[in-house]
């Protein structure tokens, strides 16, 4: 983690800004864009522009619900989404600018590593919101204000109330390598899932590898999206989950699903979803006025309600019967560790899961 | 013999014969097709990360076990389904085109809606249906039998499973090949035989089968290929059963950091695998081939089954329920259930799934309107260049008419996915900057399609005696209005069945798209696999059975599916 020359320590910086409570450098290299407020000039040139397209791996449900508001908002702006597993959104991104297709007008990842790549190729445009300017804390935006925490959740454990009694069920990473649970755990995929990724590269570092290859002699159910496991289980396709979003189990609980969150004793990996738009995007103006109403409280509050996300917005309510965002024991995230890390994590992981 | 004549007609003034021209163009947009991305994909296949020439990519592919484990598994899984498949479909099609089965019709339209059903969305309903602890037909074993709830009769996540799902959607191929050539089989070989004393059975063994071996051996071919180079259900079974396939082994490749070289060089041993099997065919059926259309025979004769005929009949509806029956059940049931796995009931029947995909799912209708133009452009381009070749390739036209043959069946054996990424190498850089548009896309599915297209079109042709050809071509027509005018009447079912083969193969097509698209130039194909990442069985299973519907209606629009489906009333 040295930084040995100029890029990668504004990588570091950029990087850093992520990282809760790390100390980092307090020195900044480029100062931020001014906060842009939503005014009816922008607002009239995005319904010139007419769409925008959302390139997102948040579960699509909640992507088309967040994009149903934001048309309700600004009527005659068509949002599209765009949704797969964020590695796939990354790979997708990086495929089409390759070859000079610009589509995306804003990315939101569930890997915060991945705007470390796309600031370091200088694709994202400084455009800050007035309400991350005013209301989100230092460590979840970028200072160079390219990005921003559109969403913070955790990576959790979780089980089917139906299969398993609450007195049985897993408390830690390590009850899942009891024998009993041998063939009916179900776990998502890092090289599909961005929130995986992040979480295996947490685990790696706080558990050790010995912990997966001890979990692959499970017999597990090898899934993509994050999104999925908690889905599985709900289908009671296999009795717990490795892993998986917290907000899919809130999602599935809160409308009677047989389902219930697990916050392991030795802490839940802290996944971070940063938003922010494209330099070169197809409808700048629409994508700036996306950009801006992702932050709102409004905007925010439809995360929290409907999506079960945690929102770094102070002026939003938890909802109630969830288990606050700050009684939750955590993993420390480090994006600039997985955007040096990810190759490694993806190799070590298929060897050990054999897929 | 050839040129005399084009010589002669011409002379004679009944006009320019514009073959050879056609001819080369058509080789030329052949050599662009597949031989450009090939050619990358060669390139890429011995070259390194950096660009250094090497050997190394093949030496990691044989000696790492990441890499050889998946070759030996797709090996198992394409010949156990290939074997399955004809040993399913030649009786099936054996069946219903010579024997009177009752509700022959029925049973070739069944086997259609089968064909027509993307094996992706087949996995998913088999998801739906036999996942061990989920699945619907374990549920009704366990309240059946009263087994507990970690018991299970059938694994879907398995290598068994695979090939069972990957058999139901290949088996259709071996099906059509077998029922169309004992369709086209006369009678008048069979009359010879019965006149000279032979009994039925008798015939049937020593003169109908041998005619029908080579659509069979063609048939077991092309489902050998076609498991071999399938993406859509291993894609979705393979990962959660814990292993990988040739297939999907090479779109792990492509996971950022993208991998093409390898990918290149793991996609080599299948390209090489098919150009061997090609050839075996080739010797095993030496000079066998039977002209059997010609201008003066007679109509096929049917064999009573007697007290045999409801069995039989049953006996096909059984082993329709894989395909089509229970999936579909299925995938309705997930449609409209809160949860796809609940069994539906009038109680908490719910559109909540209809919904979500008419009015919030935002890549729908792009994805649709992209799929039907793609679908309907891709079957008439392909239709046409592959009657092009086959008619070169039988008569034999050219110079190099081999070489066209091959060209066209090259692409059998390269998997969808590889081919997407040569054809990903070969467009997204001057003078063809394609990547991003529908073009694209285009010329992957025809070029997918080519194959299947040119050998059911091939194999038409070659039952058809060149004795009509020649008598209009002596009349003085040149070689392209002898076509018009004489074959391509006497074709014209297998021409719509070619189209409406190519259709369904766009529609059914995955492995391709899922490199090509952008989010402009999505296809549903890839909009299901999409959500099936996610897991919102709800959405795939509206939209699937949308996908299925509207898949119908233009077959059906089209043809009445003859060749699969016309319902012939036979007494």
């Amino acid at each position: 983690m040295k930084s040995s020359n100029v890029s990668r320590r504004d990588l570091l910086i950029g990087s850093s800004a992520l990282v809760a409570g790390a100390a980092f450098s307090t020195k900044v290299l480029s100062a931020a864009p001014p906060a842009s407020a939503i005014t009816s000039q922008l607002i009239d040139a995005a319904k010139k522009e007419g769409k925008v397209v959302w390139y997102t791996s948040v579960d699509l449900p909640l992507a088309e619900k967040v994009a149903k508001s934001f048309e309700a908002k600004f009527p005659g702006i068509a949002v599209r989404v765009e949704r797969s597993g964020a590695e796939r959104v990354f790979q997708r991104i990086g495929q089409e600018y390759a070859s000079n297709i610009h589509a995306v007008d804003v990315a939101n990842s569930s890997d915060a590593a991945h705007f470390i790549v796309w600031k370091k190729q200088n694709l994202l445009e400084a455009y800050l919101p007035e309400d991350v300017a005013k209301f989100y804390p230092a460590e979840h935006k970028d200072p160079d204000g390219t990005f921003a925490s559109f969403r913070v959740w955790v990576c959790i454990i979780a089980y089917n109330t139906n299969l398993v009694k609450k007195e049985e069920a897993p408390k830690s990473f390590a009850d899942l390598l009891d024998p009993k649970w041998k063939g009916k755990i179900v776990k998502a995929h890092p090289g599909y899932s961005g929130t995986i990724m992040t979480a295996t590269y947490q685990m790696q570092r706080d558990l050790g590898w010995g912990f997966f290859e001890k979990l692959a002699a499970q017999n597990i159910m090898q899934v993509q999206s994050s999104a999925d496991p908690p889905k599985r289980l709900a289908l009671g396709e296999r009795a717990v989950m490795a892993d998986g979003n917290e907000y899919n189990i809130f999602q599935i609980k809160e409308k009677g699903g047989p389902v219930e969150p697990v916050y392991a004793t030795e802490g839940s990996p802290l996944i971070v979803g940063p938003t922010g738009m494209f330099k070169a995007a197809p409808n700048p103006n629409a994508a700036k006025l996306f950009c801006n109403y992702s932050f709102t409280p409004e905007c925010q509050q439809v995360i929290i309600d409907i999506g079960g996300l945690r929102s770094m917005h102070p002026q939003t309510k938890e909802k109630e019967g969830r288990t606050p965002f700050k009684d939750i024991k955590v993993m420390k995230d480090d994006p600039a560790a997985v955007e040096k890390m990810g190759d490694e994590i993806k190799a070590h992981y298929s060897k050990l899961f054999h897929v | 013999m050839t040129t005399e004549m084009s010589a002669s007609s011409a002379r004679l003034g009944f006009g320019f014969d514009a073959s050879r021209p056609v001819l080369y163009a058509v080789a030329a947009v052949l050599c662009v097709l597949i031989v450009l991305p090939l050619s990358w994909l060669l390139l890429y296949s011995v070259t390194d990360a950096q660009g250094h020439l090497t050997l190394g990519n093949f030496y990691r592919l044989f000696t790492e076990s990441s890499f050889y484990d998946p070759l030996v598994t797709t090996f198992i899984i394409a010949t156990t389904s290939a074997i399955l498949c004809c040993a399913i479909a030649a009786p099936m099609g054996w069946l219903v085109a010579r024997t009177d089965l009752p509700f022959s019709g029925v049973i070739r339209a069944l086997v259609t809606a089968s064909f027509v059903t993307p094996p992706f969305l087949g996995a998913i309903a088999w998801e739906l249906l036999a996942a061990p602890n989920s699945g619907l037909l374990n549920k009704v074993y366990r309240a059946l039998t009263g087994a507990e709830q970690d018991q299970h009769l059938l694994n879907i996540y398995t290598l068994e499973g695979i090939i069972f799902v990957i058999s139901c959607y290949t088996f259709p191929y071996v099906f059509v090949l077998v029922a169309n050539s004992l369709d086209r089989t006369p009678g008048e070989l069979e009359d010879a035989s019965s006149i000279l004393g032979g009994g039925r059975w008798y015939t049937a063994r020593r003169v109908t089968i041998p005619l029908v071996l080579p659509a069979l051996l063609a048939g077991g071919l092309v489902a050998f290929l076609q498991a071999m180079t399938l993406f859509g259900s291993p894609a979705i079974l393979a990962l959660p059963a814990g292993f990988h396939t040739m297939t999907t082994k090479i779109w792990s490749l492509f996971q950022y950091p993208p991998k093409p070289e390898l990918a290149a060089a793991a996609s080599l041993p299948l390209l090489v695998l098919t150009v061997l099997l090609l050839r075996a065919e080739r010797m095993i059926l030496g000079r066998r081939g039977y002209s059997v259309v010609g201008g003066k025979y007679g109509a096929p004769r049917l064999i009573p089954l007697r007290r045999w005929r409801w069995p039989a009949f049953v006996l096909c509806l059984v082993v329709l329920l894989n395909p089509v029956f229970l999936p579909y059940a299925a995938l309705f049931n997930a449609a409209f259930s809160p949860v796809a796995t609940t069994f539906l009931t009038f109680h908490n029947a719910t559109l909540q799934n209809i919904h979500f995909v008419l009015f919030e799912l935002s890549a729908a209708s792009l994805a649709l309107k992209n799929t039907v133009i793609l679908g309907t452009t891709t079957a008439t381009v392909g239709t046409i260049i592959a009657l092009i070749i086959a008619y070169v390739t039988a008569r034999q036209a050219v110079a190099g008419h081999r070489m066209l043959g091959f060209l066209a069946t090259a692409p059998i054996a390269i998997p969808g996915i590889v081919l997407g990424v040569g054809l990903f190498l070969s467009y997204t850089r001057p003078p063809f900057v394609l990547y991003g548009t529908l073009w694209i896309l285009l010329i992957a599915f025809v070029t997918i399609a080519l194959p299947s297209a040119y050998q059911q079109l091939q194999a038409a042709f070659r039952t058809i005696h060149p004795e009509l050809e020649d008598a209009s071509r002596i009349l003085g027509a040149t070689r392209l209005r002898s076509l018009w005018q004489i074959t391509a009447p006497l074709l014209r079912t297998g021409v719509i069945a070619t189209w409406c083969f190519i259709f369904v193969g766009v529609m059914r097509e995955l492995s391709a798209a899922i490199i090509l698209f952008t989010s402009e130039t999505k296809v549903i194909s890839v909009l299901i696999y999409d959500l099936n990442e996610s897991g919102d069985l709800g959405a795939i299973s509206v939209i699937g059975l949308g996908m299925l519907l509207i898949t119908f209606s233009v077959v059906i629009a089209v043809n009445r599916i003859p060749g699969f489906g016309t319902v012939r009333f036979r007494t």
